[in-house]
């Protein structure tokens, strides 16, 4: 699975827990602010991937592509995650539309965003060293929404200086893994859920 | 300082944003008895072109575009009046917004930025604007074109509830409509029955007046 920097430590969680046979080959998560660039990255590694593997995945939603990405996979006969962003994976489709109808200016934080948010937020919107930026980006924006895959306290708090950081209320929605992986299994082909028998428990 | 290298100041000064040094620069040509359009278009317009290019290589990212937008828009809020007191014809009228649904203006705010400098009178709607909001606007302003930004391709299909506004008002054949925005194509465009998309900031004030002269009959401006 050619993944999104920022979904695959959750692939790589899922694929050890359901044991199906996938290496995750990352691209950088930054990518996401030049989305122009992200298929034909894709597009790349997979050219170098489909002669090693039996099957190339592509652990990315349209994600900003705007079509390019299945533009890519129907020329390489390759699958993608549905959805039009890994938060259409990760808190489902219908829900996050219907967060956005309610509220237009929801701005959506994955654990990923919220553990490199100094870094891939702060950071690459200028806003370290030009705090004063703030409200050209947020200004419209009325709360942030934590799609929670885990729930420690460090996570937590992250998240609630994150949201602080940009001036909105924050409200967490505890999803887990379960969105992503029926995402995987739905492009693996595999049963969403784990159907194998239970293993006894170790003496 | 002399003229000269009050210009090339301020083109280099709004080239990396430093809005304090734009401003200063301002005021200091002014005081020598310098132009407001010469500054405009031999310092702050070229700057921002130069910008939105550095954009389309690479070079620039979002957050160099925005601060070097607030420096030119710091200049212009002392050019602006005066540039009107001397009589600089305006270009058009155009309205924009953000369509109802989409709050991202970020694009729309910089393409604001090029047109009032290239000589547009811009009436910014801001953003979740309703298509009844574009009408009203229209009826008030009477503008040369309207523009309608969208960033999500799950309201791009508002553009076309806007054109219906625009023809159930009676509007539709009075005004010029562009469209843009992150996902917005040509074809899209053609397909809801703009007149014009444009990719950027740039390409937006060159197609602008582009149509505008077109609709004028006018020779269109190179």
């Amino acid at each position: 699975m050619i993944a999104c920097g920022a979904l695959a430590q959750g692939v790589a969680e899922v694929a050890a827990r359901r044991s199906w046979p996938l290496d995750v080959h990352p691209l950088p998560p930054l990518l996401h602010n030049q989305p122009q660039r992200i298929a034909g990255e894709v597009e790349a590694l997979a050219a170098g991937l489909v002669e090693h593997y039996d099957r190339v995945v592509i652990g990315y939603a349209d994600c900003g592509t705007y079509g390019a990405l299945d533009d890519v996979c129907e020329r390489m006969g390759l699958s993608r995650l549905a959805g039009l962003h890994c938060y259409d994976v990760y808190g489902g489709a219908e829900r996050l539309a219907r967060w956005f109808e309610e509220q237009p200016g929801t701005y959506v934080l994955t654990d990923f965003l919220v553990r490199s948010f100094a870094r891939t937020v702060l950071a690459e919107l200028g806003l370290d060293t030009h705090p004063e930026l703030r409200d050209a980006y947020f200004a419209h924006y009325t709360r942030a929404v934590w799609l929670a895959q885990h729930t420690d306290d460090d996570l937590r708090e992250r998240a609630e200086a994150a949201a602080a950081a940009l001036g909105l209320p924050l409200l967490t929605v505890e999803v887990g893994n379960a969105g992503l992986e029926r995402s995987l299994a739905d492009v693996l082909g595999e049963p969403a859920t784990d159907t194998r028998p239970e293993r006894p428990a170790a003496a | 300082m002399t003229p000269d290298e009050i210009l090339q100041a301020l083109y280099d000064e709004t080239l990396v944003g430093n809005a304090p040094a734009v401003l200063e620069l301002t005021n200091q040509g002014l005081h020598l008895g310098m132009g407001p359009e010469t500054m405009l278009f031999d310092a702050l317009i070229p700057s921002l072109e130069e910008v939105g290019a550095r954009f389309e290589r690479g070079d620039f990212f979002v957050p160099e575009m925005l601060i070097a937008g607030r420096a030119m828009a710091g200049s212009m809020e002392v050019l602006r009046p005066l540039l009107a007191e001397t009589g600089a014809q305006t270009v058009g009228t155009f309205v924009m917004g953000t369509v109802k649904g989409d709050v991202h203006d970020i694009g729309k705010n910089l393409v604001n930025i090029m047109l009032e400098g290239a000589g547009f009178n811009v009436i910014d709607l801001g953003v979740q604007v309703a298509p009844e909001k574009f009408v009203e606007a229209i009826v008030e302003h009477k503008p040369d074109i309207v523009g309608f930004s969208a960033f999500l391709t799950t309201t791009m299909p508002m553009f076309k509830a806007n054109m219906n506004a625009l023809q159930k008002a009676g509007l539709r054949d009075d005004v010029i409509v562009m469209v843009g925005g992150a996902p917005v194509t040509p074809e899209y465009a053609d397909a809801v029955g703009a007149d014009g998309y444009a990719a950027d900031a740039s390409a937006t004030v060159k197609k602008a007046k582009e149509l505008i002269s077109r609709r004028r009959g006018a020779p269109v401006p190179v």
